[in-house]
């Protein structure tokens, strides 16, 4: 009985690991970066959509403002200003979030039910990433993967404590999307749980629809597999960085909006959810999603057993899990070094 | 001599900066910042030396001062050890920790690297957190102060003479260390580890010496901190206190060893400016650290350090003395009159492909032997194949009628076959004389401790007298203290000859030598190979000009599809249809 409960609980965790692990994953053979923030995409989202349920107006929507702005006004020091360059970045860094911003100051105190309260949290959240990736990805991109990986942790150290301004020190619990249950063969199955699970079996169906069948997917992946050969047969390497990161702030979004109602979030919860979901990544050698979502339901199978038996010390068994997994992944990689 | 009065000077401003803490000049409360500066920049000058110079990024650094605090604390409490003891006890245990832990992490591979540590650094976190006997959540409280007879240093200016003594002596041990035979390979290691192999470093066994170094400044610092705070709790050892390292180490720059204690200075005078000013708003602190961190990386990767160094008065480039160098103990002669390397159905497969297809062929004593072939051929897989870098599918390579084909690149090294590479693989940070050195690497003993106490003083006079007659003979004497990333591509390949030169190989193995080298320089090379063959060396060499293999080869093999398609002399080859044809293509 225990045992069954603990499975569903882990292939629950498993789903939401599974979204952070694709976004990591999809970020990283794109565009080589570790995206350590990914987590905070998720708490970021969760704690926005907790807030329009108390009627406050979160900070996110005033970062949104200035990291556009930010965004634009380096990007104007920095590239070559054309007409259309200018209308499509005004567009789409200065009118998007003010748009976005008035919007949502004039919809909070009128109490929106719960889908417009989520639509508005990942309209808010979504376009965080392709700003992020313009202020601190895209000068690096020569950069090696260690000195992306550090300036990842920059952004995430920025971000945390952003989240801390934000939301304060508090945690938060949402409302539930859904608040039926199910019994099966004796075990109950909440209808958030279902939904955690069938939402993520949606982001993961949509995703391989997009890098199968359309032609901007096919794009990222050829930047995946080779970028010097993407950027001579014409595919704007920069352009694909912003939709990846765009993707990926979303699924962190989706998994910021799943895990609210279920799991009181605080502003840094997000590091080790992030870091969970990146062991997951790992296994899955930061290159398959379905690897990735195998580790993911392993990785969450793996702690919901160890937190019964020991919840001090479950986070120690996951991350020292990561260690043989490594090991085994390194042998198996190539041992002569590439020739850059 | 300017330069050095200038050093002189520099040093003495140096001591009297050390100096002016312990009067009343400075407030106490500097003082104790400073302790806190040079408790940090040991750990990060391990850093420094983990990824400046031998390129692994460590987020676990602060788990060793960890270890070596708990385990101090640990003694000096419970067990009522003197703290004195604490240290030999630390260190113990912080090197096993690091040794246990590196034997994993070192081998992982590229960014595999620093994840690894992030993992484990975030479990030893938890388990120090969450461990009673080290205290708990609550953590460890009552660990007595260090003492010197009766004479208590609980004080900081008392503190701050033991902090800065360590500091000054552990910089002191790295500059040497850096400085050494065995400071070349970890330097090698970073971009080069093949080339590193290829002249008989064990890299594993560098790395993990590295990593181990890197692990016991950080268990010094452990100990220090451990009776200078008196209490101990985890969060000291988690993922912030990582992050704030790699911060130094990076701010600094990660390229220089006073990078760390810049970059420690910097970030920990920055910490405090910013908790006095923003005051309520101290949380903000992280945000403009976070900012900072870019920053720098976007527009002066190589730290702060480098912007300051320029202003210091230049070192003088070690003298050398031409007579210390060994005259070449002949290698043992050949055992059997049969060819020198002789390769037997060589065959290497990829999954399907076959780079290389049972290819035979033999190279004489004394004689030149040119590999040529188009582009894909399997030219470089086959001189993979012959040094060990790669391990033969099926098939025999044997060098002096004894086979080699599963020996490592280090142990092929060491019988006497030396290479070049088609793409050159040089330290452009050391200078030329230095990376030549490397090639000597195999005739040299010196190992850590004689290092960093500098004991193998005569033999690195021995080594670089060697490596300065190679260059010498080359015709790059004049470039030997540059830096060798400074030099011209085609300099670069003779650099990588006369480092190969300095293993003293009886084969000599080079990968397309004379691309980029101009007219003037590829005649001189020629008449350098020839006369390297009149003293009895014997030479393969992959080249693409057709004008310099032919004047220059005995016998020519040629390859195509990782097939030999013909192989004899010079004048043959040129007329051999089969060449012709997978040269220019089919004629119809």
């Amino acid at each position: 009985m225990i045992f069954w409960t603990l499975v569903v609980d882990g292939v629950v965790n498993g789903a939401i690991y599974a979204l952070l692990a694709i976004g990591l994953v999809l970020v990283f053979v794109v565009t080589r970066v570790i995206l350590l923030p990914q987590g905070v995409y998720m708490s970021f989202a969760a704690l926005t959509l907790s807030q329009f349920q108390r009627g406050n107006v979160p900070g996110t929507a005033g970062l949104l403002l200035a990291l556009g702005l930010a965004a634009f006004v380096i990007d104007l020091l920095r590239s070559r200003v054309t007409r259309a360059w200018l209308m499509r970045r005004v567009a789409s860094d200065l009118a998007l979030p003010a748009i976005m911003y008035a919007l949502v100051t004039w919809l909070v105190p009128l109490r929106p039910n719960m889908a417009i309260q989520i639509v508005l949290t990942l309209a808010l959240i979504t376009p965080l990433g392709p700003y992020l990736y313009r202020l601190a990805f895209q000068p690096l991109e020569q950069a090696s993967v260690l000195t992306l990986l550090i300036a990842s942790v920059g952004v995430h150290i920025a971000l945390t404590v952003l989240g801390l301004v934000f939301f304060g020190p508090e945690g938060f619990l949402a409302n539930p999307l859904s608040s039926a249950h199910f019994e099966a063969a004796g075990i109950v199955i909440s209808g958030q749980s279902a939904i955690m699970v069938a939402v993520s079996l949606v982001i993961m169906v949509l995703l391989w629809l997009l890098f199968d069948r359309t032609l901007i997917g096919k794009a990222m992946r050829a930047v995946a597999v080779n970028r010097v050969g993407a950027r001579l047969v014409g595919i704007p390497i920069s352009q694909a960085g912003e939709i990846t990161f765009a993707l990926a702030s979303f699924i962190g979004a989706v998994s910021g909006v799943l895990i609210a109602p279920v799991s009181m979030v605080y502003y840094d919860t997000g590091f080790l959810i992030g870091l969970i979901g990146f062991v997951a990544a790992i296994i899955g050698g930061m290159g398959s999603y379905p690897l990735a979502v195998a580790g993911a339901i392993f990785v969450g199978l793996l702690q919901s057993f160890a937190a019964f038996w020991n919840s001090n010390y479950q986070q120690v068994v996951v991350f020292t899990t990561l260690i043989p997994i490594l090991l085994l992944r390194s042998l198996r990689a190539p041992a002569v070094e590439e020739d850059e | 001599m300017k330069g050095a009065t200038a050093r002189w000077q520099a040093g003495g401003l140096a001591i009297l900066a050390l100096v002016v803490p312990l009067t009343p000049l400075v407030p106490e409360f500097w003082v104790t910042l400073l302790i806190l500066i040079g408790l940090a920049s040991l750990t990060a000058l391990g850093l420094v030396v983990l990824t400046g110079m031998g390129g692994m990024t460590s987020f676990g650094q602060a788990a060793f001062v960890g270890f070596a605090a708990y385990t101090t604390g640990l003694l000096s409490t419970t067990y009522g050890l003197s703290p004195w003891l604490g240290l030999p006890a630390a260190l113990v245990v912080t090197g096993l920790a690091a040794c246990a832990l590196g034997a994993i992490t070192m081998r992982l591979s590229g960014h595999y690297l620093p994840l690894g540590t992030l993992a484990w650094g975030i479990s030893i976190f938890y388990i120090f957190g969450n461990s009673a006997f080290l205290g708990g959540q609550t953590g460890m409280t009552g660990i007595p102060p260090l003492r010197l007879g009766s004479f208590s240093l609980i004080g900081p200016r008392s503190y701050y003479i033991l902090v800065w003594l360590a500091v000054v002596l552990s910089l002191v041990a790295t500059i040497n260390l850096l400085d050494s035979r065995v400071g070349r390979a970890f330097r090698a290691l970073r971009n080069n580890a093949i080339a590193a192999e290829a002249f008989g470093v064990l890299t594993a066994r560098a790395k993990l010496i590295v990593f181990v170094y890197a692990a016991l400044l950080a268990g010094v610092a452990g100990w220090l901190y451990a009776h200078f705070q008196r209490t101990l709790s985890a969060s000291a050892f988690g993922a912030e206190a990582n992050i704030d390292y790699l911060l130094m180490a990076i701010v600094g720059g990660v390229g220089q060893v006073f990078g760390a204690l810049l970059g420690a200075g910097i970030v920990i005078v920055l910490k405090d400016l910013l908790q006095d000013m923003l005051g309520r708003l101290g949380m903000f602190q992280d945000l403009v650290f976070g900012i900072m961190l870019v920053g720098i990386l976007q527009y002066s990767r190589d730290g702060i350090w480098p912007l300051l160094s320029s202003w210091l008065p230049p070192t003088t480039p070690r003298s050398i003395d031409p007579a210390a160098d060994i005259e070449r103990p002949a290698r043992a002669p050949a055992t059997s009159s049969g060819p020198l390397l002789a390769l037997d159905k060589a065959r290497k497969t990829f999954g399907g492909l076959v780079a290389v297809d049972d290819v035979s062929f033999n190279v004489g004593h004394a004689e030149t032997v040119a590999l040529i072939g188009p582009n894909g051929a399997g030219k470089s897989t086959l001189f993979n194949l012959i040094t060990g870098v790669r391990r033969a599918s099926s098939g025999r390579v044997s060098f002096d009628s004894a086979s080699i084909e599963r020996l490592s690149p280090q142990m092929i090294a060491r019988r006497g076959i030396a290479r070049t590479f088609q793409h050159v693989r040089l330290v452009p940070e050391l200078s030329v004389l230095e990376n030549v050195a490397l090639g000597a690497h195999t005739r040299g003993h010196a190992g850590v401790a004689s290092a960093v106490l500098r004991l193998d003083r005569a033999e690195e006079r021995r080594l670089f007298a060697h490596a300065a007659r190679r260059l010498e003979r080359v015709g790059l004497a004049k470039e030997m203290f540059r830096p060798a990333g400074h030099l011209s591509l085609g300099q670069m390949r003779l650099v990588e000859v006369a480092r190969a030169l300095c293993l003293d190989p009886r084969l000599l193995l080079l990968d397309e030598p004379a691309a980029g080298l101009r007219a003037a320089e590829k005649k001189a090379l020629a008449k350098l190979l020839r006369e390297l063959k009149g003293e009895g060396m014997s030479i393969l060499v992959v080249e693409h000009d057709v004008d310099f293999v032919m004047g220059l080869a005995d016998r020519i093999v040629v390859l195509d599809f990782g097939k030999k398609i013909a192989e004899g002399l010079p004048q043959e080859i040129r007329v051999n249809p089969l060449v012709i044809e997978a040269y220019l293509g089919g004629v119809e």
